[in-house]
């Protein structure tokens, strides 16, 4: 009955974003106040009814009703509750669903927060919104209904896959699409600021905190991704530059691209038609990553639907969305001029480089990731395009944006002095010469590209941190008021340091575990030891375990180090018998200097056991990386000019814009 | 600085990342793209002309049962992967993917060692029970011993 009751939320749903999409934009158009006063209930009623349907599942789901197909064909009554919760999201329609669900309680907080955007205004960017959601609403109800039912109902479901049943991929797609969707946003935006013919500084500062609280999200959903591909698939790889990786890759760099880009739309009225034409790119390449993921026309993990119809609708939506969107930019944008001019050398320059390289970078990546599809199309030729050829092409193009990043937020606004900023980072540049150094000297043996890697990095930590030092006056000014200018200072720049050396030690960790990685791969028999680095393990013997709801071999390793013993790993070995699939469980023990990474295989005829060990130095610093550059991403958003008067363009007595916070604390 | 001035820096810029990118892409392109290949379209290919072992490439087909073994320092394994119509030895030194079993369907990434076996530096399997990499399922057709849809 709740199933049905969920189906008909969904159908209603569907009817109020019709008119959510029509009637409010008229409304605007003609003037009509009572028309555009209906985007905000509509907005609100769309989104209480897919939260019913979405609830409705999740019901299925927790009380294991394998009436429904969809919870008969992902679900199983011995999973743990968390499983049976991740379950929902862990296939197509149910993760259709989640999509559908974080759009419109984005567009819910849009009507229930944006009062100090101009009703006109509102009204438009929840029409946009609402034709996304109706797009989104047919195919969930025409190609991937999660309702629907199965009779006579089975005894039991046939269970998810037993990769996916991890907390860290539990949580992975929810922060994914909060990403994902929350660039729904910054496209509504910008599709409502070209239909009003007007973008200018406020329109940057609110579509700003939601880029921001995106792209956070985004970044959180990829680096659990790769967390959980590190240790849960056994072989110590952390990104594939994988197709299904690069989909949510590429939003993230037209993202972060976004996220710059509206600085200066915000600060100095510039660059406003590149940064609208961003904000449809970003959204259309998170279109793009789902239509990718979701149509099958890739072989992956990710891929749960191979129904041919799905494809073809995901991709004429997404035909409609971009060529819509680009021809209202194409027809609107030549009318919107820049205002304030900058210097080559200028912190606005220093943004359009970064601007033009992670946009370059980004469509070399959409080059590698679509090419073998279009070739397969076109000639039939099977090929993959593979890690190699994205560090040939991303690699050289992120290098100087990389290196320019740090020198960036130095720069002043309309015209800079590169040798002034230079000389405020002489701290920064001792620190780098130090590094390169002590690289040199420590790791002389080691890959040579290690030693401006490493340097890189440093770098890069450095001159955020000396930029902080300045803003401080520290060590200049007595302590008492650097203390002060710490309270008084923006939180946005702050949001820089942090976000950027948070960068920083993302490089630092993929240039230490890659380039001074130990590897043992080993048959062992009980008792015997094996030296990985400065570490060795002995084999204790395996023995069988059972768990919830699976077999498993567990293995058992003692960690020494110089003869001290430092830890017993235990790796496993599971086997699931619903549905049927091996999977292997990596022992990882994070110290200060980085990772060892115990895997135990298969048994050998004569009683032994293959056995892999990695020492990876330093490799927790790319997790911890990404965590500073959300933690940067939040701190910023918790800018008091997010939330307080700026924003007010007409209406100067409205209340403070509660957007950002909002967003942060859902 | 006028804004023509300013346009004129930013699209050059733009013009000379472009341009780094796009020879940045051709050379990689040249070099990294990995062809598949099915077992009979290997065979016909190596007929033609010995393939550099310094050339990486993909093949896929189904694991010959009774093929899986290993050579003597335990951790090397060695199978064939056929269409049934052409088979091809590999060697693979490394943890096998968790789906890896006889008579089911791969795909291996490697090159051509001097001794016509593949050598493979990373073995795909299928993902769960009911999944076929597409590549395999096609190579299948081909050979004409696949009657399902690879769903």
């Amino acid at each position: 009955m709740l199933a049905e009751l969920g189906h008909y939320a969904l159908v209603l749903a569907l009817s109020v974003a019709l008119i959510q999409a029509t009637i409010p934009l008229l409304g605007a158009w003609r003037g009509d106040q009572g028309w555009i006063a209906l985007a905000r209930p509509a907005a609100l009623v769309q989104c209480l009814l897919v939260v019913v349907a979405f609830a409705a599942l999740m019901h299925a789901y927790v009380t294991s009703d394998f009436s429904v197909l969809n919870v008969a064909t992902n679900s199983h009554s011995a999973k743990p509750l968390l499983y049976k919760i991740s379950g929902v999201w862990g296939n197509h329609e149910g993760s259709l669903l989640l999509w559908l669900l974080i759009l419109v309680l984005f567009g819910a907080a849009v009507a229930m927060f944006g009062n100090n955007l101009p009703a006109s205004f509102r009204a438009r960017v929840l029409s946009v919104q609402a034709m996304i959601a109706v797009g989104f609403l047919a195919f969930v109800l025409f190609t991937s209904n999660p309702f629907e039912r199965l009779l006579p109902a089975p005894i039991d479901g046939r269970g998810l896959n037993p990769l996916l049943q991890d907390p860290g991929l539990a949580f992975h797609p929810p922060f994914l699409y909060l990403g994902y969707v929350g660039f729904s946003m910054a496209f509504s935006f910008a599709v409502a600021a070209l239909i009003e013919g007007r973008v200018d500084a406020a329109w940057a500062r609110w579509v700003r905190p939601w880029t921001l609280a995106a792209w956070c999200f985004l970044t959180l959903g990829i680096a659990l991704g790769s967390w959980w591909a590190y240790y849960e698939l056994g072989w110590g790889g952390w990104w594939f530059w994988d197709p299904v990786e690069n989909a949510s890759f590429m939003p993230w760099l037209a993202g972060t691209a976004l996220l710059h880009s509206a600085i200066v739309v915000e600060k100095r009225d510039a660059l406003k038609n590149w940064t609208v034409l961003l904000a449809i790119v970003t959204f259309s390449l998170s279109l793009l990553g789902t239509f990718l993921v979701r149509s099958g026309v890739l072989t992956s993990v990710h891929a749960f639907a191979t129904d041919p119809a799905r494809g073809v609708f995901i991709l004429a939506f997404l035909i409609v969305v971009i060529a819509g969107s680009l021809t209202l930019y194409a027809v609107r944008a030549p009318a919107m001029k820049g205002g304030g001019l900058f210097a080559p050398v200028s912190r606005e320059g220093g943004l359009v480089l970064n601007n033009l390289l992670l946009s370059t970078a980004c469509a070399t990546v959409l080059l590698g990731t679509l090419y073998p599809l279009f070739l397969d199309a076109l000639t039939g030729d099977k090929i993959t395009v593979g890690p190699p050829y994205f560090n040939a092409t991303f690699g050289p193009l992120m290098l100087p944006a990389l290196i320019a990043m740090a020198v960036g937020p130095m720069l002043a606004w309309k015209r800079a002095d590169i040798l002034g900023a230079l000389q405020r980072l002489k701290f920064a540049i001792a620190a780098t010469l130090a590094a390169l150094f002590l690289t040199l000297v420590l790791a002389y043996d080691g890959p040579w590209m290690a030693i401006p890697g490493i340097a890189l990095g440093v770098w890069i930590i450095a001159a955020a941190l000396e930029e902080a030092a300045h803003r401080l006056r520290l060590f200049r000014a007595p302590i008492g008021e650097s203390l002060r200018r710490l309270a008084r200072s923006p939180r946005s720049a702050w949001g820089t340091t942090f976000a950027h050396a948070g960068a920083g030690m993302v490089i630092i960790g993929i240039v230490a575990s890659s380039s001074w990685q130990v590897e043992k791969l080993q048959v062992m028999r009980t008792g015997e030891q094996v030296a990985v680095g400065e570490y060795s393990f002995k084999f204790l013997g395996a023995t069988a375990i059972k768990g919830p709801n699976y077999d498993a071999v567990r293995g058992s390793f003692e960690v020494r180090r110089d003869g001290a013993h430092v830890d017993l790993m235990t790796p496993e070995s599971r086997s699931y018998p619903e549905p049927p699939m091996e999977t292997t469980e990596a022992a990882i023990r994070t110290g200060w200097g980085g990772d060892l990474y115990a895997v135990i295989g298969d048994p050998t005829a004569d009683g032994a056991w293959s056995t892999r060990f990695y020492n990876k130095p330093m490799i927790h610093w790319i997790w911890m990386g990404c965590l500073f550059m959300v933690l940067g991403g939040l701190v910023s958003l918790s800018d008091r000019r997010h939330r307080v008067g700026a924003p007010a363009r007409r209406n100067k007595n409205a209340k403070p814009l509660e957007v950002a916070k909002s967003v942060a604390g859902e | 600085m006028t804004r023509k001035r300013r346009r004129l820096y930013i699209v050059s810029g733009f013009m000379l990342i472009f341009a780094t990118a796009a020879a940045l892409v051709l050379m990689a392109f040249e070099e990294n793209i990995v062809f598949f290949y099915s077992p009979t379209e290997l065979a016909r290919k190596m007929e033609q002309q010995p393939i550099p072992p310094n050339r990486r490439l993909r093949i896929g087909g189904l694991v010959e049962e009774g093929s899986l073994g290993r050579e003597k320092d335990g951790v090397t394994i060695t199978f064939r992967v056929t269409d049934t119509v052409e088979v091809i030895n590999v060697r693979f030194r490394g943890f096998l993917p968790d789906l890896f079993r006889e008579g089911q369907g791969i795909v291996a990434e490697g090159s051509v060692a001097a001794d016509g076996k593949f050598v493979a530096t990373e073995v795909l399997a299928k993902h769960d029970e009911t999944y076929m990499p597409k590549e395999v399922a096609e190579a299948l057709k081909e050979a004409g011993q696949w009657q399902g849809d690879h769903e």
